[in-house]
């Protein structure tokens, strides 16, 4: 991995993207408790990057600090080439930065097809006043955001529950429509928090295939939290590792595998 | 038919009538509700302030008149003449004569009057813009001063504030426009009550009488409430403002401001709030009484729920007819003012076999 922020092609031929976000020496603390330790990585443009620990490594933190739900005590976000100001969670949204939750945020009482709707809201331009008249281009934003919806859903294959409220489904399917609903948003940085959590076997083949054809057909760049190693080394052309808030492996499936600090805190080994 | 029949048909008809105005007050509850968690104890003094500046503005009133006065020692209290002419209600020029004719040019003469009223009285149209303004900057001023201080606060602790804001909303619309009962004349439309008079007689040899301040109502109500199911299903904000009502975490990771749609919500609230006042100051006068009708939202949201649109609908016309029907039934056995009571007693009942109301979610506890 060269250390440039442009994109350049390896020597097998790989094309390897730009930075688009760089996390420089992030710390998070809440009260006493250091969450997140002086961490520092970068996401480059079209990868599908894992951070990956064992539980209360921290690794939920560090999604929930790119999104800003969180804001660290030190450290820069650096988002496109430019460091990000505090930022609220809508604004990081309205970026471009899309996200899915562990335990699931879906708007329960409405349709699969309301849920991935509020998907495109950042991409809608007309105002209070127009939407009330029904006037001045909102009901050809509408429809061409609804035929981007559509497509979406398609993609997913959740068809069949289109009209279904949310609040019925399997945990399985929440989640697809969860991942549907931050696609539909375009982002240019998708981020999965534990997108296999709870699933079982078949599911996370499924979900597996999503995110690799997401990264494929539409080029979006991911970021995911995982604790299941298996899975990820997979699925990631990257991954961070982190343990007690601290970054202990950084690289490559292969490079992490072998990395003595990883195998480590995977296998418990006594910190003394 | 017999006529005491047709004489309890007339009373339903009028606590339906009644009832939609029951259901305009529970609705602007629900909407502060089901987007905040906040049960607003100022929606009545919400509806006082939105009646009050209607008046003070249609009368050219000069607001905190007395406090400039006393400050500096001026003498001022209407900016020259009031602004509209009071109308006198029965003033029918330019409306479509509507006596003696069939059902069809009655129902047609009725309409059209709803839409030759804004004409005729444009002043009051204006009115009630400005007012409409002062309502979105006063839902401005709520989140900005009050709420935005109070994010994930306890419930409890919400609605202490609401009522702090119902005592200081009444303070500030008293200051602004003075103490006094007064009365709001908006010029009605008419046809629609002398029309159903005219067919009941034609149709049951007795001709109901139907106020035509509660038609209005009754048709302002339904075109409210359309025009928000329309806004909340089919518009971009109003699928935020139903995002927002169902989850705040992933209305924000979807890119929803929610400092911007809880003053929208306010402002709707206060819009809702403006109609009940109008109508309801309309009726008997623009005074502080006038913030009492929040008590009768409350048994109309136990009985649809808190967090139900078409709850407070039919919660409404069911209290409106019920306590209506009650009173004439049982008044000769029991005697009078069971409407006082009725409303609570049915709300009680509900609590008891269906605290979450006939549409409100039922509430499920895992434990």
């Amino acid at each position: 991995m060269k250390d440039t922020y442009e994109p350049y092609v390896t020597e097998d031929g790989r094309q390897i993207g730009g930075v688009l976000m760089e996390m420089k020496n992030i710390t998070l603390r809440f009260g006493g408790v250091v969450a997140i330790k002086d961490i520092s990585f970068d996401i480059r443009e079209g990868e599908i990057r894992a951070i990956i620990g064992p539980n209360g490594a921290g690794k939920s933190s560090m999604l929930n600090v790119i999104s800003g739900f969180y804001h660290p005590q030190e450290g820069e976000v650096w988002f496109k080439g430019e460091k990000r100001k505090p930022m609220k969670p809508y604004q990081v949204a309205q970026q471009g930065v899309a996200r899915t939750f562990q335990n699931i945020a879906l708007f329960e009482g409405m349709s699969v097809l309301d849920n991935v709707m509020t998907g495109r809201l950042t991409h809608m331009k007309s105002n209070l006043l127009q939407q009330v008249m029904w006037w001045g281009g909102a009901e050809k934003e509408e429809t061409a955001n609804r035929e981007r919806v559509e497509k979406i859903i398609d993609f997913l294959e959740i068809q069949h529950i289109r009209k279904t409220p949310v609040g019925r489904l399997p945990y399985g399917l929440k989640k697809r429509v969860e991942l549907a609903r931050a696609l539909a948003a375009e982002p240019m940085l998708l981020l999965l928090d534990e997108p296999m959590a709870g699933m079982n076997v078949e599911e996370k083949e499924d979900m597996s295939r999503f995110i690799l054809d997401v990264n494929d057909e539409f080029g979006t760049t991911i970021a995911l939290i995982e604790h299941d190693m298996g899975v990820v080394m997979d699925l990631s052309d990257r991954v961070v590792v982190m343990d007690y808030g601290k970054k202990i492996g950084d690289g490559t499936p292969d490079e992490v595998r072998s990395n003595q600090d990883v195998i480590d805190a995977y296998l418990g080994v006594s910190h003394d | 038919m017999p006529d005491q029949l047709l004489f309890g048909m007339e009373v339903a008809l009028n606590g339906l009538m009644a009832g939609v105005l029951y259901a305009l007050v529970a609705l602007g509850f629900v909407l502060i509700y089901k987007a905040s968690g906040i049960f607003n104890y100022a929606q009545g003094v919400m509806a006082l302030f939105a009646a009050l500046t209607l008046v003070g503005i249609m009368e050219g009133q000069v607001p905190f008149a007395h406090l400039i006065n006393a400050i500096f020692g001026t003498k001022i209290h209407h900016l020259g003449t009031p602004i509209p002419e009071m109308l006198d209600p029965d003033v029918t020029i330019a409306y479509f004569n509507t006596e003696g004719a069939g059902w069809i040019s009655w129902l047609l003469g009725g309409i059209g009057n709803f839409f030759i009223w804004p004409i005729n009285n444009f002043d009051i149209v204006l009115a009630l813009i400005f007012t409409v303004f002062v309502m979105i900057a006063l839902a401005w001023a709520v989140q900005r001063f009050i709420f935005r201080h109070l994010v994930n606060q306890e419930p409890i602790i919400l609605f202490m504030a609401t009522i702090g804001l119902a005592y200081l909303l009444e303070g500030v619309g008293e200051l602004m426009w003075g103490a006094e009962v007064k009365t709001l004349n908006v010029g009605l439309p008419r046809g629609i009550a002398e029309g159903v008079e005219s067919v009941t007689e034609g149709w049951f040899g007795y001709g109901f009488f139907l106020s035509r301040l509660d038609i209005v109502a009754a048709v302002i109500a339904a075109v409210l409430v359309t025009a928000l199911t329309l806004f909340s299903q089919y518009s971009k904000q109003g699928r935020a403002l139903r995002a927002v009502a169902d989850d705040h975490q992933a209305a924000l990771s979807v890119g929803i401001s929610l400092n911007f749609i809880w003053i929208l919500v306010w402002s709707i609230a206060g819009f809702v709030a403006l109609v009940a006042g109008v109508v309801w100051g309309a009726s008997s006068g623009v005074q502080f009484s006038l913030s009492l009708i929040a008590l009768k939202a409350l048994p109309v949201l136990m009985l649809g729920g808190f967090t139900s649109i078409p709850g407070a609908i039919v919660g409404g016309l069911i209290i409106g007819v019920g306590e209506k029907l009650f009173d004439f039934l049982m008044n000769p056995i029991i005697g009078g003012a069971t409407e006082n009571w009725f409303a609570y007693v049915l709300a009680l009942i509900f609590l008891i076999f269906r605290p979450q109301g006939l549409f409100g979610e039922k509430i499920i506890e895992r434990v």
